[in-house]
């Protein structure tokens, strides 16, 4: 089948030979797990259990909040230490709101009930399965995937891809998982179709991965699943590029991809899928990358939600030398870790520690308007107009060239001969113009308050002058009434 | 307190000195090119040229206290100097060279703001200055005399010529362009004006009276085929460039070969060689879009022909490149790439209706 012709992208170095060969291990259960309730896109998830409470491995520990929200589940059996503020997976290190659990070391399942045939449920019991078990985009989206497979249906989506991109570099968990899991990831695959209601499936995956390719498609050889290589480039892995590469066509700029009658799901999620509808097993552990030139053995781990990073670290033979950055997710898109000690979530597909050599330089030079940018971007947008108004304090003119439309992918700083950190640029303006929205918002709910108040005050003031009016009134009426009596006194005495 | 970094967390391996060393190295067969046809005072003037612009440069940093360094290093300001001593009279006297580079990097660059700022190409604008005010000096040839050869000035002649303005006698030529010119308003046609003073394989080899670099046409492709290579510049601008100057050339001369020089003769004279692929490819002054670049370089080579042909200079490469510099905000402004899910004008695509069947 015919591929679609792409536009910009980047061809960093992969990095992928650090870890590509290293076969899927199981990372033993911790002592102690740190489960933030916000891992996915939506609200927050509410927590159902006490400190103290003894829970089983994939115990629903807080609730779905919400039409766009997840459940999550505790990651192993044991005891309830803690509820409440934990350092999350921010540059910044901000906290967020975590349930701490104890093992118990037995790492027992609560009893499940497992269907003999998934595919009898049905499409819309599909969904709701997977809702209850927390699953997310695990390609780092995070969006809930439940949301997405209701969605479908309702816009009779008839294409269903499955993105195995995996385009950042270091990252091979969805290599390794597609090389090792090939059948149960078609299964999930088939459950996901079934769900939608899509007639068409395609995986795409990278031509770098040429295992990957052979395994899948040895799995899905007799299905209705047809798996395609797509070429090797940053980033593949975006969505709306894959959907690009394998049918040709746009999602509209103020649309979702099942305005065009597709879903796109990562290998990883139709993976989880597959956990939660064969085996009633929630989401709660994922396949991560542990790699950089700073890592002595790097290794590609099934680890539970909720371990701190440092473990991760430490399982991996410690540094071999000291790490300039730690970086959560993919060099391209990932975020600094200013602390080692935050929590894998169900959105991490890799922890890396790089050396400062893999970085770069990170001094600015001025723009030479070289364009490279330009060419890089897969959106087409014109970075280097955007950053020169943003620099001039003038976002409203950024987003005129579509700042809204860019997706932060990074290419447009990975190229740059200055070294410019674009994205850097982009993401703070974009988080100046929400600022901006939200104190329009206030300014508002200000002025309305402030009208009422002048409004109130002036009925009080009428209320109290009618008042005082009649109040006189009636004095008056009674003095009057006075005199007449006294006058009617006085002439009758008279 | 560290520093907050943000993704992306690795880098291709480029930067701006790599990227000004490149095209340094690319325009190097050609410099030496010219070193070795014209002798000892090219030499000279090329010292010249980038010593007073790396001195300009730093009187002005000096002067807005700026880190001097860092801005030194990058190459920009010799790489304007490399390319404006290309487009000068190899034997032109020592402040010739000094003003152009000084009027380069101090006028046309750091008054803009410095790198990236500048709306004029600096090397472009300091030789139209030199052009404008000193005609005798900027149009004074020689014929080429290899260092090779018996006839070429020594090396202390060579200080004389550049910095005492010796003539050294039974060397002065014309360029073929100015000779043509010359030859028109005296009214004698193109055929005689030609015969005997322009044989094309010479041309292409570049062995003929004109500035010091830019008569090699052959060292020039070479380079920015290299550069194209490298991925340093993009095929467009200079493409362009060459379609515009050829394509009137081939439709004129088929009409009146008497009076129209033919495309060939075209692309090997004046700094057309020079021009499309190391100043038209100026990324801080020209489009930011492939097709702009298109409009940009199609635009620089019209002005070009058209200049050659009927204007009262002899050679229009630096002036057609100034007229499209100042025109390039206004394509940057009207060619601009689609944005992805919306149409040219930036508004987003619908999406047809989902059907059920199949």
């Amino acid at each position: 089948m015919k591929l679609f012709k792409l536009r910009g992208g980047v061809h960093p170095v992969g990095r992928k030979e650090l870890a590509a060969e290293r076969a899927i291990r199981q990372f033993p259960v911790p002592e102690r797990l740190f489960v933030p309730l916000q891992q996915h896109v939506g609200a927050p998830a509410q927590p159902l259990v006490k400190v103290g409470d003894r829970v089983l491995k994939g115990q629903l520990i807080g609730a779905s909040q919400g039409n766009i929200s997840a459940p999550v589940h505790a990651p192993t059996s044991g005891r309830i230490a803690a509820i409440g503020d934990y350092t999350a997976a921010h540059p910044s290190g901000l906290t967020a709101p975590t349930i701490t659990i104890e093992s118990d070391g037995d790492d027992a399942w609560l009893d499940v009930d497992m269907p003999s045939d998934p595919f009898a449920l049905s499409p819309e019991e599909i969904s709701i399965r997977v809702g209850a078990a927390g699953i997310v985009g695990l390609g780092g989206a995070t969006f809930p995937s439940a949301v997405k497979l209701n969605l479908s249906r309702k816009n009779n989506v008839r294409t269903l891809i499955i993105n195995g991109g995996e385009c950042e570099p270091y990252i091979t968990c969805d290599d390794r998982l597609m090389r090792e899991r090939a059948s149960e990831i078609i299964e999930g695959v088939r459950l996901i179709r079934y769900a939608a209601g899509a007639s068409e499936v395609m995986v795409g995956i990278e031509e770098n991965k040429p295992a990957a390719l052979s395994a899948m498609q040895a799995a899905a050889a007799g299905t209705e699943v047809k798996v395609m290589a797509v070429p090797a480039m940053y980033p593949m892995g975006w969505d709306k590029q894959m959907i690009r590469a394998l049918t040709g066509r746009e999602v509209p700029a103020d649309g979702r991809s099942a305005d065009i009658g597709v879903l796109v799901h990562n290998v990883a999620t139709a993976f989880a899928v597959r956990d939660a509808i064969r085996f009633g097993r929630p989401l709660v552990s994922r396949l991560l990358t542990v790699s950089g030139g700073a890592v002595a053995e790097p290794a590609n781990l099934m680890v539970p939600i909720g371990t701190l990073v440092e473990e991760l670290f430490r399982y991996c033979g410690g540094f071999s030398s000291q790490p300039a950055r730690m970086v959560l997710g993919g060099p391209m898109m990932g975020i600094e870790l200013s602390t080692a000690a935050v929590p894998v979530v169900k959105g991490s597909s890799g922890v890396l520690a790089l050396t400062r050599s893999e970085i770069g330089s990170t001094q600015p030079a001025p723009c030479i308007r070289c364009s490279s940018c330009v060419r890089a971007c897969p959106v087409g947008l014109l970075p280097l107009e955007m950053v020169a108004h943003i620099r001039a304090g003038n976002s409203a003119a950024a987003v005129a060239h579509g700042l809204k439309d860019c997706i932060a992918c990074g290419c447009c700083s990975f190229v740059c001969p200055s070294h410019i950190p674009l994205v850097h640029y982009f993401n703070f303006a974009k988080g100046e113009l929400m600022e901006l929205e939200r104190g329009k918002l206030k300014q508002e709910a200000t002025k309305k308050l402030v009208d009422e108040r002048i409004a109130r005050t002036q009925r009080i003031e009428r209320e109290r002058q009618e008042a005082a009016a009649q109040r006189k009134a009636a004095r008056e009426a009674k003095e009057r009434a006075t005199k007449q009596a006294a006058a009617q006194t006085i002439s009758e005495a008279a | 307190m560290n520093k907050i970094a943000h993704s992306p967390h690795a880098h291709a391996p480029v930067s701006l000195s790599r990227v000004m060393a490149l095209v340094m190295l690319a325009l190097t067969p050609a410099t030496l090119f010219g070193f070795w046809l014209y002798g000892w005072p090219a030499v000279n003037l090329w010292l010249v040229s980038l010593l007073a612009a790396l001195v300009g440069e730093a009187f002005v940093l000096r002067v807005q206290q700026r880190a001097i360094r860092p801005v030194l290093m990058d190459g920009s300001g010799i790489l304007t100097a490399w390319l404006l001593v290309l487009s000068l009279p190899p034997w032109a006297p020592w402040w010739i060279a000094v003003l152009g580079s000084l009027f380069a990097v101090i006028i046309s660059k750091q008054l803009y703001g410095g790198l990236g700022q500048n709306v004029f190409n600096p090397a472009m604008a300091a030789r139209v200055m030199l052009l404008i005010s000193f005609p005798v000096e900027m149009t004074t040839w020689i014929a080429p005399a290899p260092l090779s050869s018996l006839h070429a000035p020594g090396w202390l002649d060579g200080l004389a010529v550049t910095f005492a303005s010796v003539h050294l006698d039974g060397m002065a030529s014309a360029s073929l362009l100015g000779h043509v010119k010359t030859e028109f308003t005296r009214g004698i046609g193109l055929e005689q004006a030609l015969s005997g003073y322009y044989a094309p394989l010479d041309a292409l080899m570049g062995s003929r009276a004109g500035s010091l670099g830019e008569t090699a046409g052959l060292f020039l492709l070479a380079g920015g085929l290299f550069l194209i290579f490298r991925r340093i510049i993009t095929w467009h601008a200079p493409v362009a460039m060459l379609a515009g100057v050829v394509v009137p050339a081939m439709i004129f001369s088929a009409i009146n070969p008497a009076h129209y020089a033919g495309p060939l003769y075209h692309l090997l004279s004046g700094g057309l060689m020079l021009g499309a692929f190391f100043i038209v490819t100026d990324p801080v002054t020209s489009p930011n879009t492939a097709a702009g670049q298109l409009v940009f370089g199609l635009g620089c080579g019209l002005l070009t022909w058209i200049i050659r042909t009927w204007g009262g200079y002899p050679e229009g490469v630096a002036f057609a490149v100034m007229l499209m510099n100042a025109a390039t905000p206004l394509i940057d402004h009207y060619v601009k790439p689609r944005i992805y899910g919306r149409d040219r004008k930036g508004v987003s695509i619908t999406a047809e209706p989902v059907s059920k069947e199949s």
